[in-house]
């Protein structure tokens, strides 16, 4: 288990080399120890002292990837059970389910989602096919999936269609999705053969453990975990059971991502997989399989992903630039607040549900809200100068209000001088008067 | 060799909050685990949903509401229809109209609407004030006094005018209510903490710590209320073992992706849709950080919520 910085000094040769990048051994023994160095950097350790190390201070959870290319997907190397404890770091990809009978129609919806949010591309990110008994449709939709450049998941049992349906996506690096406890042997050959990820899934538990360890001793550990699809309730159990073991209690073998396939989960209705995926983006699915992805799913889903995987210590940030909102133009008046995601969230919706065209801008105030950007210095008339002065604002739009957070009216003064010929305008205190605000004042 | 089960039971658990009366009444918390770990343990109170109106009517103008309320009303009958709700463990009756920015409506026209609504409930009932702290703490009181007897859920107490409150409502009318923080462990714990001042018992109080809609800065609320059920579990900390009610619709329904027209935005289908499924998407995710109770307004959201907490169980 975790190693003292100590320990890890005691089996480096001491020599204080710097081949590592550290000016001593114990700077280098203590930088492993917290994880922040990997042993294997230290050219000069013994056979035997890497290996009980790399063992002792693997991190508790594999991170492993899947997908090629412009497909290529993260999993796990998840370190805590609560993002406030640190940060959650690779978000679940959100795949939809094909079979060899609608392999057509539903890769064509699955392409519908496609948008930008917060500099993140949502999109379907993975494709399942799963396996129904006709190899040759089977093989053909696998093809049709790799084609799409997306991250393909097999879900097979059967070995021989899966060695087809390998054999079709070439280097894709798939997920082999049906290993079970009869047939992990010939999978694991499979999948190694094919450079995927080997998808672990059984009856219970129990089975699936036992699986994983026969794997690891036949040295597979690039593994993943299916959290099988008896019940909701089982599905949570083990995805819940699975993840804290390998956290919480340090067991190794339970250290591997999971699939959760909520398509198989909510009995056909699209309502309750939305709700379970939401359920599982929380506690804890690697990867969230759906029937299919609407925007009506897509629009919640991906938001609160990307909530839940904003790291806390780094607060999610907008571009810097002019927002033009309910076709606002070079006449249309200028709003400003900050860079900080959920402020600008939330202004641009106020914007939008008054009605009125209006230039949004956000200059750079460090990530931070209205009041705490102005009070670490990060907005300030000179700062926002700057920024309309960088961004060209006053080239772009003829327009000279501009409408500042009322919450640092105190700027107006140093702003009036700081922006000759700009008509400074103290706006309301809160986000929830804007609307009407801006009606009184600008809806003819 | 088998996997080695290690559950996580705490000694401490999420103090029990009863509302309503006789067989419907409902009892929220009592859990000693983490949310939703129902295998860890079974819970003897799951979380429950409830249904909202507001004293201007339902809002009608989402297709599946206004079939939902079809020929109801009266705000007797729209009481009654929200009671039948499939998957509904109680009524949220909102007083919109008591709004001192908006209606402004009268202490004693809002009193006499909850009466007409709890009499013809048959389930628990929570009532939700306006949210502005002076209104609230003089409206509240008078509900309280006017529904003596039927056991409500009162929402909410704020920072401002929680002496009032928990003096008028719950010590000398026996209701239960809600503290109201925003988002924020240390303001939860505070306000618990002087509302138990007041001589308010745990019994008595339920937490409301703010939400977010998913994607609207949903990681802070995860965050607050995990911690909150963090510090109430496994460090026995009692002002934070309240249970936590949820109230989401209108925050839910007022985001751009619940409420553009599809014929401003095609690709993205109908709007109800979307409303639906991010009030699905926030409440669950809501239930999986600690809340015991969630409040929406969509039957199908209601519905749908609801099955998912009975398969968790």
């Amino acid at each position: 288990m975790a190693l003292k910085g100590l320990d890890i000094f005691k089996l480096t040769p001491r020599t204080n080399c710097k081949e590592c990048g550290n000016p001593t051994c114990m700077a280098f023994a203590m930088k492993v120890a917290q994880g922040t160095a990997q042993i294997e950097a230290c050219p000069h350790m013994s056979a035997d002292a890497l290996a009980s190390l790399s063992e002792a201070t693997a991190p508790p959870m594999k991170a492993l990837k899947f997908g090629a290319g412009d497909a290529e997907l993260a999993l796990g190397g998840e370190t805590v059970l609560f993002r406030h404890d640190k940060t959650f770091v690779a978000r679940n990809p959100f795949a939809v389910t094909i079979t060899g009978a609608d392999a057509d129609a539903k890769l064509e919806a699955a392409k519908k989602v496609d948008y930008e949010r917060i500099g993140e591309h949502m999109k379907v990110d993975a494709i399942n096919v799963e396996y129904t008994g006709d190899k040759a449709a089977f093989v053909d939709a696998v093809k049709k999936a790799a084609a799409l450049g997306r991250a393909v998941i097999l879900e097979v049992q059967d070995v021989d269609a899966a060695k087809e349906a390998l054999a079709a996506v070439g280097d894709a690096k798939p997920i082999l999705n049906g290993a079970t406890p009869d047939n992990y042997k010939e999978m694991s050959d499979l999948a190694k053969g094919a450079g995927a990820l080997l998808g672990v899934t059984g009856p219970s538990l129990d089975a699936i453990y036992d699986t994983v360890k026969a794997l690891e001793e036949a040295d597979n550990k690039d593994l993943v975990i299916d959290v099988g699809s008896a019940s909701v309730k089982e599905a949570f159990a083990n995805a819940v059971q699975i993840r804290r073991a390998a956290l919480k209690d340090g067991d190794r073998s339970m250290g591997y991502p999971t699939i959760v396939n909520v398509s198989k989960l909510g009995g056909g209705c699209p309502h309750k997989e939305t709700g379970l995926a939401s359920l599982f983006t929380l506690k804890y699915g690697s990867i969230v399989i759906l029937s299919e992805m609407s925007y009506a799913q897509a629009l919640p889903l991906y938001g609160l992903r990307q909530n839940i995987y904003t790291d806390p210590q780094k607060p999610m940030t907008v571009e810097v630039g002019n927002y033009p909102i309910n076709g606002a133009g070079a006449d249309s008046a200028c709003v400003l607040t900050v860079d900080f995601a959920l402020t600008y969230f939330i202004i641009a919706g106020e914007i939008e549900r008054s009605g009125v065209p209006m230039n949004l801008l956000i200059p750079d105030a460090g990530g931070y809200s209205v009041l705490t950007a102005w009070a670490a210095g990060k907005l300030s008339a000179a700062s926002i100068a700057k920024f309309i002065k960088d961004a060209d604002i006053e080239g772009t739009i003829k327009n000279r209000d501009l409408v500042m957070p009322g919450k640092v009216a105190v700027l107006k003064g140093e702003l009036e001088e700081s922006l000759p010929g700009w008509n400074i305008i103290i706006g309301p205190n809160e986000a929830i008067s804007l609307v009407k605000f801006l009606k009184e004042r600008y809806a003819s | 060799m088998a996997f080695t089960k290690n559950p996580q039971v705490f000694t401490a658990k999420v103090a029990e909050v009863t509302f309503g009366t006789g067989d419907s009444a409902v009892t929220l918390g009592g859990e000693s685990v983490f949310p939703l770990y129902a295998f860890d343990q079974e819970y003897a109170h799951p979380p429950v949903v409830g249904i909202d109106f507001s004293d201007k009517g339902p809002d009608r103008d989402i297709p599946g509401v206004a079939e939902f309320y079809k020929g109801a009303e009266s705000l007797a009958d729209v009481a009654k229809r929200a009671s039948e709700a499939e998957g509904a463990s109680f009524v949220s009756f909102t007083l919109a109209s008591a709004d001192p920015n908006g209606d402004d409506a009268p202490i004693e026209e809002s009193v006499a609407k909850c009466k007409e609504v709890a009499d013809a409930v048959t389930k628990p009932l929570v009532i939700q004030g306006t949210g502005n702290a002076e209104k609230d703490g003089q409206l509240l009181g008078k509900v309280a006094e006017a529904l003596e007897g039927k056991n409500v859920l009162l929402l909410s107490a704020l920072e401002d005018n929680y002496k009032g409150i928990a003096v008028g409502a719950v010590l000398a009318y026996g209701q239960k209510i809600a503290a109201e923080s925003a988002v924020d462990i240390n303001l939860a714990k505070q306000l618990n903490v002087m509302i138990s001042q007041q001589g308010v018992k745990s019994e008595s109080l339920v937490m409301q710590v703010g939400t977010a809609t998913a994607g609207y800065g949903f990681e802070y609320v995860a965050s607050a209320m995990e911690r909150i059920r963090g510090a109430g579990l496994s460090q026995n900390d009692d002002m934070l073992q309240a249970p936590i009610i949820t109230p989401l619709a209108d925050e839910t329904w007022g985001v751009k992706e619940s409420i553009v027209s599809e014929e401003d935005f095609p690709e993205w289908g109908p709007a109800e849709e979307r409303g639906i499924d991010m009030e699905i998407t926030t409440a669950v995710a809501c239930l999986a950080s600690g809340s015991n109770a969630v409040i929406l307004k969509h039957p199908a959201s209601v519905k749908t919520v609801a099955g998912i907490i009975a398969d968790l169980m």
